[in-house]
């Protein structure tokens, strides 16, 4: 019955949410955003005439950690839906809340290494890999914390009990965004860290 | 008639998602793997550099490890492989045209590099 009422949607012209067809319609235009500022950071990739270059400063097992916990906090975030969808409210407070652990140890994880690569010497002002390597991962970053910053607004909605089965979608929506995010971490972390 | 029908059918497909927490999981631990590889490539293709083994393979494995990983969140995390063409074509017309902006960027500086000179001594 609950996952009966999970499953429910209105009737729109497409058969589907109008919610779920924004949320795709944005997550499409957010693929153009970071198409723009990868190919910036490819075009600049190697035309730094002063350092500190990338092997001078990147640390590979503190990203892949963060790597982890992204692909980690995908996982629990799905669980948590399907939890949701199916009435499990112990479940869904479970997985929901190790997504949004995750997700703040991911941004204090480039708190700190913002803050190693400047008393290293790079800057935006420092030559052109410091300026493409923090617009784009200083973007990326500011996605994770919007994406957090949503979740623990469901989170709050299912701890006061307003997150019935039928109400999934408000969940859902908020997964789907994390995936984004986390996808455009799974292109950012070979091209710039693992390819330098 | 035909419209609603492609309604009904788009509606159909839409939350026939996998009840099994299991199978998340099991896509949760090829992640892992495939991510663990790409880390192993680049520890190889470091220590090989300037060897006869070089790492002229590194970029092509690691971009099809990445491809990999891209498409399994797409498909099982975000439930494309069982959401409605619809959603599938919004999502894939969107990456066509991001790898379009990339591919033409690159050969477009690749070109100005090339023939024009570098860039101005900005740092």
């Amino acid at each position: 019955m609950a996952h009966a009422e999970a499953h429910a949607h209105p009737a729109t012209s497409t058969g589907i949410d109008n919610r779920k067809l924004a949320i795709w319609t944005f997550i499409g235009s957010e693929c153009l955003f970071f198409a723009s500022l990868i190919s910036t950071y490819l075009v600049y990739r190697g035309k730094s005439l002063v350092g500190p270059f990338p092997k001078d400063i990147f640390e590979i097992p503190l990203v892949t950690f963060g790597t982890a916990l992204l692909l980690f906090s995908s996982l629990f975030v799905v669980l948590a839906l399907n939890a949701a969808e199916q009435g499990n409210r112990g479940k869904t407070i479970l997985w929901l809340g190790l997504t949004i652990t995750c997700g703040l140890f991911f941004i204090g994880m480039q708190v700190y290494e913002f803050s190693h690569f400047f008393h290293k010497g790079l800057t935006m002002q420092g030559n052109l890999f410091g300026a493409s390597f923090y617009t784009l991962t200083g973007f990326h970053g500011t996605h994770v914390t919007i994406g957090v910053v949503w979740l623990l607004t469901v989170f709050i909605e299912l701890l006061r009990g307003k997150l019935p089965p039928a109400k999934a979608l408000n969940l859902e929506l908020a997964a789907l965004y994390w995936h984004f995010v986390d996808v455009v971490w799974i292109v950012i972390f070979p091209v710039v860290y693992l390819m330098n | 008639m035909a419209h609603s029908h492609a309604a009904g059918e788009t509606a159909a497909a839409e939350h026939n998602f996998p009840e099994k927490a299991g199978e998340y999981v099991r896509i949760g631990v090829i992640l892992v793997v495939l991510t663990a590889l790409e880390v192993g490539a680049y520890e190889v293709a470091h220590r090989a550099h300037g060897t006869a083994l070089g790492a002229a393979w590194f970029v092509p494995t690691i971009l099809v490890l990445s491809a990999l990983k891209f498409a399994l969140v797409a498909l099982y995390y975000m439930h494309l492989k069982w959401d409605g063409r619809f959603l599938k074509g919004i999502f894939t017309f969107s990456l066509f045209v991001a790898a379009i902006v990339i591919l033409a960027l690159m050969v477009l500086m690749a070109y100005h590099y090339s023939f024009a000179g570098t860039l101005p001594k900005v740092g």
